[in-house]
């Protein structure tokens, strides 16, 4: 079964990779690639990039969602709206105000750091949380996004910085072009290193107390995670800017086809993270061709439809 | 042999254990009985360094508890809670395998493999061994929980309350497999119940226990007396003895 999945989410990238290379403002013919090398230069400075951020992007965001889950121990998180992603961006915005003229490797390093001090905080919020009531965490994970989203729109505005922020909170493609998303490849490779310990992951979701008795160093693997969830949401925040439902929505919907043994789903996981962010970032590309749909909005048509069909279809049993 | 010496320990400024001493034998099944609040289960959790020990002295097989590092540990000695995930979808047969992580370390080797086909088997969970945590029954969820912990394959097995939720037939069948798996393989159980009968029906030591201290431990036949349901729990129930072991009236 998750061979099959694996294979055809495969085949689905492949395909809407090809697709994705040929769907644009400036018609581009596979023809054409053979006889004008202007056809070659938009491929290589804008199409292939565009291609490779929407599934780097998808695919370490649906990874960043399933740890996520499995650290605060509630299927209904993820990093985006709940205050990781928040964090990142005013990490961003204060790199700009204060370093403005670094680099970008600073602004990043200084997203990632806040992102980590944010989702720190988050977890200490849920831990204070009544155990038996699981709905309380996304719903203080809102609040929490909230209240540093609204900080940093207040610093923002201060400093007179509001449509710069836009750039962060809705999150998209169009900017995306060879120079400005390489970072994006740190982020996938930071999802591949949490498939490494995947195992340790999957135990680590049994909760503190059973996998300190199958002798899991539990602070070190949860470091781990953090450290992961951080990286990716600073990441693409910084390059692509917040999408949100990816990373609630792809591992849930493994979750219920295939179960929670991530050395087995993660890499399922990652590729259908892709095949969706890809495939909703041609769709923003062709619904109002020549112009562009925000990601986002399509994101939350199909998003919303896909969270319904999570909450009232039945699990796979087995 | 696990020796407790001393032990005290506080949450929050409330004194939960008080000055316990107590050796658990090699061996057989020793349960700890007492009514709520004695500090059974912070006990087993000071046992299985769920929590820091803040004074006193827990010793396994001559080690100091506090010496062992986290992967020899969990060779020794596992500890199923007494909370236990049911959302987690993970199959019977992905957690009875987890249960070899601290040997396989996530790569499962042939002897991993053999041992939990062999432990699958002896839990009686191979029908159900593809099903999904969240689809199970209470009872077959803690077969499958008690079966990884088995297959970790340590001296020593400690079980917080693992009877909760369930109905006579599973507390049963759960109780006299672990005897004859302990029996047949010369390992040490301690196992935390609730009720005085399980602990008297099945196990070969009872460790009482009332307001954070030992109070009597013993074989079952010598400890549980009318007397002693009064002195520990308060309460005056009628003793009498079937099939050679002691029975509360309830």
């Amino acid at each position: 079964m998750p061979h099959l999945w694996l294979l055809i989410c495969l085949c689905l990238i492949l395909l809407l990779s090809v697709l994705s290379v040929f769907v644009g403002v400036i018609d581009l013919t596979p023809m054409a690639l053979l006889q004008d090398p202007e056809a070659l230069q938009l491929l290589a400075v804008s199409r292939l990039p565009r291609t490779a951020a929407a599934v780097l992007t998808g695919c370490s965001m649906a990874v960043g969602g399933q740890i996520m889950q499995i650290l605060v121990r509630n299927k209904f998180v993820e990093p985006i709206s709940a205050g990781t992603g928040q964090a990142a961006a005013l990490g961003i915005l204060l790199s700009v105000l204060l370093f403005p003229a670094a680099g970008l490797a600073v602004k990043m390093s200084l997203a990632a750091a806040t992102a980590l001090l944010g989702t720190l905080g988050f977890l200490a919020l849920v831990q204070r949380l009544p155990p038996t009531e699981p709905l309380l965490v996304p719903l203080v994970g809102l609040v929490y996004g909230g209240i540093l989203g609204a900080v940093m729109v207040f610093i923002a505005y201060q400093a007179d910085l509001i449509q710069y922020i836009d750039v962060w909170m809705l999150g998209e493609f169009s900017g995306v072009m060879r120079g400005r998303y390489e970072l994006l490849w740190l982020a996938g490779i930071a999802a591949f290193v949490s498939y490494l310990i995947a195992d340790q992951f999957a135990i680590l979701g049994l909760g503190r107390d059973m996998s300190l008795s199958l002798g899991l160093n539990h602070r070190q693997v949860m470091a781990m995670g953090l450290l992961c969830v951080s990286v990716v949401s600073a990441l693409t925040v910084v390059t692509v800017g917040m999408l949100p439902f990816v990373g609630l929505i792809i591992p849930n919907l493994i979750s219920r086809q295939l179960g929670d043994n991530l050395r087995v789903t993660l890499p399922v996981t990652a590729l259908l993270g892709g095949v969706f962010v890809l495939g909703c970032d041609i769709l923003a590309r062709v619904v109002r061709h020549p112009y562009e749909v925000p990601v986002g909005t399509i994101f939350g048509v199909l998003g919303t439809l896909a969270f319904l069909w999570l909450i009232y279809a039945r699990p796979r049993n087995a | 042999m696990i020796r407790i010496r001393n032990v005290s320990h506080q949450i929050a400024g409330q004194t939960i254990l008080q000055g316990v001493d107590l050796d658990i034998q090699q061996g057989g099944l020793t349960a700890l009985v007492g009514p709520n609040g004695a500090g059974k289960s912070t006990l087993l959790s000071l046992v299985a360094r769920l929590q820091t020990l803040q004074s006193g002295q827990i010793e396994i097989n001559g080690q100091d508890l506090q010496q062992i590092s986290h992967g020899d540990l969990a060779q020794m000695l596992a500890i199923l809670p007494q909370v236990l995930t049911s959302t987690h979808r993970i199959s019977v047969q992905d957690l009875v395998g987890f249960g070899r992580y601290p040997y396989s370390l996530g790569r499962l080797g042939p002897k991993d493999r053999e041992i939990i086909a062999e432990v699958l088997q002896s839990f009686e969970l191979q029908e159900i061994k593809h099903r999904f945590l969240d689809t199970l029954s209470g009872g077959q969820r803690q077969r499958a929980y008690t079966a990884m912990a088995w297959a970790q394959d340590t001296e020593y097995l400690l079980l917080d309350e693992p009877l909760n939720n369930l109905d006579i037939a599973a507390s049963r069948s759960l109780m006299s497999r672990l005897k004859s798996l302990a029996a047949q393989q010369g390992r040490t159980i301690v196992i935390v119940l609730h009720d005085i009968n399980y602990a008297a029906g099945y196990a070969d030591h009872i460790v009482a226990m009332k307001a954070g201290c030992v109070v009597t431990a013993g074989p079952p036949q010598e400890v549980v007396s009318e007397a002693f349901l009064r002195s520990v729990f308060d309460t005056d129930a009628r003793v009498i003895v079937a099939n050679d072991r002691p029975l509360v009236i309830v």
